[in-house]
């Protein structure tokens, strides 16, 4: 009945201050959020194929992560049944366009590169998150959804 | 002797609210303390019914009147954008105001309370969203899709297109392509 449902973020990242950051900025939004991380690619799969793990509406993914990488993670979240649906924001702080197009082709919704104000990183996650909104509540077409910020 | 009290708020919430639903004999869940799911649309007077019970012990149903309006909003926009229809692409508020039959003001204020959102970025997102509809299909040109969503020009397309997705019209036509085709590749792989 009540439209403001909580909405379940995750997030990858083996950088401890980037994690803490971005905590403190879901913090900040009025949106109500739920956020959890995990420290490396190896965790995050884990987790997703854990048969009793909540699925996220949300994972924010870093490319750049020891033992599996953000990319490698991706193509095997694509390929899993049941996290099809799942919205893939890669947060990275690369901004080669090779990566960027790689993780697109590769099913990614939104590359979020890592802002370095805190300040804008809360703006650019509203963003995100109203827009992933509209996609679960307004019956867009999720095959279309890409988002470059 | 004074005892001190520790209480779990959200256990008590949903034994008030299960307390109340119990004698309605309506079949529902509660989701959370926050949420509950009612397994049919109950009729104004029920659910005028039900609030005032629950308003009883402080607890309210939210805004569900104005979910409705906002979804009737949103259907009417969707309308809009696919109905071709020009002249009313031009005045969308005057449009609104007329087809839901309030004050524009109004419509926009719940329309943001609701939806984090507001009606011009709603209206801007849904045009975006058929632009890419029409640019995966492939077969019109990126002035012919200006033109039936109403932009003056190719330009102004392309820019709101770009300020929306980050994309330029043309990388996400070749995005959404090359996806494509990589999917078919592993279906016929498989």
């Amino acid at each position: 009945m009540i439209n403001n449902e909580m909405i379940r973020v995750l997030l990858a990242d083996d950088d401890k201050e980037d994690r803490t950051d971005f905590i403190e900025a879901f913090e900040a939004l009025k949106m109500k959020t739920s956020v959890q991380t995990v420290n490396d690619g190896l965790e995050l799969m884990q987790y997703l194929k854990d048969p009793s793990a909540v699925i996220p509406h949300l994972l924010f993914l870093d490319l750049n992560m020891p033992k599996k990488t953000g990319l490698e993670c991706l193509m095997e979240i694509k390929q899993m049944d049941k996290l099809k649906d799942l919205t893939v924001v890669i947060y990275s702080t690369s901004s080669s366009e090779k990566d960027i197009e790689a993780t697109f082709l590769n099913g990614a919704n939104v590359y979020l590169k890592k802002p370095a104000h805190l300040s804008f990183l809360k703006k650019t996650l509203s963003h995100i998150l109203t827009i992933n909104w509209q996609y679960h509540t307004s019956g867009l077409n999720r095959d279309n959804f890409l988002l470059q910020v | 002797m004074i005892y001190f009290l520790k209480y779990d708020i959200q256990a008590i919430c949903k034994r008030l609210i299960q307390g109340e639903l119990e004698h309605t004999g309506l079949k529902y869940s509660l989701i959370n303390a926050n949420e509950l799911d009612i397994n049919q649309t109950l009729s104004n007077e029920d659910l005028k019914a039900l609030n005032s019970n629950l308003m009883k012990l402080g607890i309210e149903i939210m805004s569900s009147q104005k979910s409705i309006l906002v979804q009737k909003t949103k259907k009417a926009i969707i309308d809009l954008i696919n109905l071709d229809d020009k002249l009313s692409l031009c005045k969308t508020s005057h449009h609104l105001a007329k087809t839901l039959n309030h004050d524009y003001r109004y419509l926009s204020r719940v329309f943001s309370e609701v939806t984090y959102t507001t009606i011009e970025n709603y209206i801007i997102l849904q045009k975006i969203e058929k632009a890419k509809e029409m640019i995966a299909c492939n077969e019109l040109t990126f002035t012919e899709i200006a033109w039936r969503l109403n932009y003056s020009s190719v330009g102004h397309f392309s820019m709101q297109f770009k300020n929306t997705t980050g994309f330029t019209p043309s990388l996400f036509k070749r995005i959404i392509l090359q996806r494509r085709d990589n999917t078919i590749l592993e279906a016929i792989e498989n």
